[in-house]
């Protein structure tokens, strides 16, 4: 079975610094996979480079989606085709009504698809279902995009995007931070409901406490811009209790 | 200023001043008028066509953008007349009493003059000069700047334009649309100048929209002047749709009375070279003025937009934002100047010019003054030039959203803002087209 996320011996780096050292990772349909690992590990230069942000220069290796190279791909491209970056920091964009937007990624998708677009009013109806499940209300998409959001409001604007999109990948960087504990049972419980056979997930993530939510079937440890131990999801607790100086030591 | 100006005289200003010479009674007015022509001339002849030592026209060096003075446009013929009329398209769908303007004519047959609001009057300027009306001179010029060689050039050859009286307290809903059609079949200047007096306490909607049909070198040479009485409210936007053979002077002069408000909006994405000049008198007190402005240009078209606030009275406010969008070779310039008399105490004005650069060739100028002689004011400014924000560009793009989409989408937000306070809700609607029309002529990814 061709796995849906194939990172293959994947080197990066920006501004000739250089952020990724030979990762390896395969992610198959229905599994979620966690990394962890300590700050500057390049956890979120790996989420960067796998959605297709400019300044990143891949030097070695390969990422496949569906057993198709990516690498070549605009962002949009890579989002069409079904991968999802929930932004740790998401963008405030003034002047870009939330609906606006939304029905513009949900019609830029369905073209690709060969799938009619969708009409105002059935664009609305669609964010409208999706968003209350989110305990997102509709005046907070009447602001501009994510402006004036909370930590908490963005981090739920962005689940609420991956229900309403769809994808088959979702890659979910440091989705817990800045979140209290309640907004972050709201957005666990948004992702869980996503989980299904057809579905990957890479959650990124410098802390347990997201993983006690969204439970992972495999964790990884990065560091030094690799992965550098794999295990099941107890590895997530080990981590907890014991940090990460062995890895950074084992690394350097 | 003015050293060595009659040797150094270029064919423009030698075609200006022959021009002016063989007039002859070809232009309507009275002795009166007449003189006032000459005199307007004297003074643009003293000093001629500005350069680029000329402070107040830095920027645009008319003198070496126009190389020569094309013709006076003749009267349209009939067959003009119905090209003009079919092809005008701007606003069309606002059931607006449309008062057309053809290179420079205004033509009764295709304008509504008839079934006028009560307190709304309407006449055309070459009537009013003709016939020497007592209104028209006592208004005529008050609002002019000094030494101001476009609207000098202006008054000397005004030929037509509209006159429109609002009657103290007359509200009028319908929104009074001036068509400016340019045929552009031969080489032609035209010379508009229109007086607008609203009344105390009246309200009216004007718009004015520029459109060229054909491809002919084209030197229109505008001038409004609007007298906005106390209490009284006007809200106005411009559209500027000419061709890039145009090189559009425009110089829009308004007084302002006590509480008087005046909302204003231009948007430019025509002409080669265009100078939208903007002199404000607020003269009552607490008269409050948003002025807003986009200009959008590509190629090597070039604009300016000029503004000179003069607060005169007590405890009047301004706010002012322009922005520009510029592509390719293209040249926006920003000129403001907000000045506080002694006497014009708690005047609050803000003003801010903001560019969009989308190429490594653009250029953005911009120079804002104040000049305060009042010690309790609030006055600032801001500018501000910059690419597109990168960062979210690739946040629209990691939803699907395609580079030229996301570019578009990213540039209608940068302009939004000038757009926000029209109130007229179907005015608002037809300029933002007006925005999405330019975004989709040129693909703003390649802009």
């Amino acid at each position: 079975m061709t796995p849906l996320l194939e990172v293959k011996n994947l080197h990066a780096e920006i501004d000739g610094k250089k952020i990724l050292n030979g990762l390896d990772l395969v992610v198959n349909k229905g599994e979620v996979h966690a990394i962890m690992g300590p700050n500057g590990a390049g956890k979120s230069t790996l989420s960067y480079v796998l959605a297709g942000r400019d300044g990143y220069e891949v030097t070695e290796g390969d990422v496949l989606l569906n057993g198709e190279s990516m690498l070549e791909m605009e962002p949009s491209e890579r989002a069409c085709k079904g991968v999802f970056l929930a932004f740790q920091y998401p963008m405030e964009i003034p002047g870009v009504a939330t609906m606006t937007f939304l029905r513009a990624a949900l019609n830029a998708q369905r073209k690709t698809r060969g799938e009619p677009e969708l009409s105002s009013p059935d664009a609305i109806r669609k964010v409208k279902d999706v968003a209350g499940q989110l305990g997102i209300n509709m005046d907070m998409l009447k602001r501009p995009v994510n402006v004036g959001f909370s930590g908490g409001e963005k981090k739920r604007a962005e689940t609420m995007q991956m229900a309403l999109l769809e994808p088959k990948l979702c890659l979910l960087d440091e989705t817990d931070s800045g979140l209290d504990i309640d907004a972050l049972k709201v957005v666990s419980e948004g992702v869980n409901r996503l989980r299904s056979p057809e579905r990957g997930f890479v959650v990124i993530t410098h802390y347990q406490r997201l993983l006690d939510h969204i439970v992972p079937d495999i964790v990884h440890v990065m560091s030094a811009g690799k992965i550098v131990r794999t295990g099941g999801k107890e590895l997530a607790h080990e981590l907890e209790a014991s940090g990460y100086a062995q890895y950074q030591q084992e690394a350097a | 200023m003015g050293e060595n100006v009659t040797a150094n005289r270029t064919p423009a200003e030698i075609g200006l001043a022959e021009a002016f010479a063989q007039l002859d009674g070809k232009l309507p007015g009275n002795s009166d008028v007449k003189a006032k022509r000459e005199e307007a001339f004297a003074r643009f002849g003293s000093v001629g066509l500005p350069h680029r030592r000329v402070e107040a026209w830095h920027y645009t060096d008319l003198k070496s953008l126009q190389r020569e003075a094309l013709p006076l446009a003749a009267p349209p013929s009939a067959e003009a007349k119905t090209a003009a009329w079919n092809a005008q398209t701007l606003f069309a769908g606002l059931g607006a009493r449309r008062l057309v303007i053809i290179d420079g004519t205004v033509v009764p047959a295709l304008s509504d003059m008839d079934g006028l609001e009560p307190g709304l009057t309407v006449s055309t300027m070459a009537a009013a000069l003709s016939e020497g009306d007592p209104f028209v001179a006592s208004h005529l010029g008050t609002g002019r700047p000094v030494d101001d060689p476009a609207v000098e050039l202006n008054t000397a050859f005004m030929g037509d334009g509209v006159v429109i009286r609002v009657a103290e307290g007359a509200v009028i809903e319908r929104p009074i649309h001036l068509v400016f059609v340019a045929t552009g079949d031969v080489p032609a200047s035209t010379f508009v100048r229109s007086l607008v007096v609203v009344g105390n306490g009246a309200k009216l909607t004007l718009a004015e929209s520029h459109q060229a049909l054909g491809a002919a070198a084209y030197q229109p040479n505008i001038g409004l002047e609007l007298v906005v009485g106390d209490d009284a409210q006007v809200d106005y936007v411009k559209c500027l749709r000419e061709s890039t053979a145009s090189q559009h002077l425009a110089s829009f002069m308004t007084a302002l009375g006590a509480r008087a408000v005046f909302n204003h909006f231009s948007l430019t994405t025509g002409g080669a070279v265009v100078r939208n000049q903007l002199f404000l008198k607020l003269n009552g007190e607490g008269a409050c003025v948003d002025i807003r402005g986009a200009n959008l240009l590509r190629g090597n078209q070039h604009a300016d937009t000029t503004l000179v606030a003069d607060h005169l009275a007590p405890g009047c406010q301004a706010r002012e934002v322009f922005k520009s969008v510029l592509a390719d070779e293209s040249r926006g310039i920003f000129q403001g100047k907000i000045s506080v008399a002694p006497d014009a105490q708690k005047t609050d004005a803000k003003m801010m010019a903001q560019a969009l650069l989308l190429s490594e060739t653009a250029e953005f100028d911009s120079k804002p003054e104040l000049e305060i002689f009042a010690d309790d004011v609030q006055c600032g400014h801001g500018t501000t030039a910059g690419a597109l924000d990168e960062d979210l560009r690739f946040y629209l793009m990691a939803r699907g959203i395609p580079a030229d989409e996301a570019e578009s989408l990213l540039i209608q937000a940068f302009v939004g803002e000038t757009l926000e306070n029209i109130a007229h809700e179907s005015l608002k609607s037809v300029l933002m087209s007006a925005v999405a029309d330019w975004l989709q002529a040129g693909g703003a990814s390649h802009a």
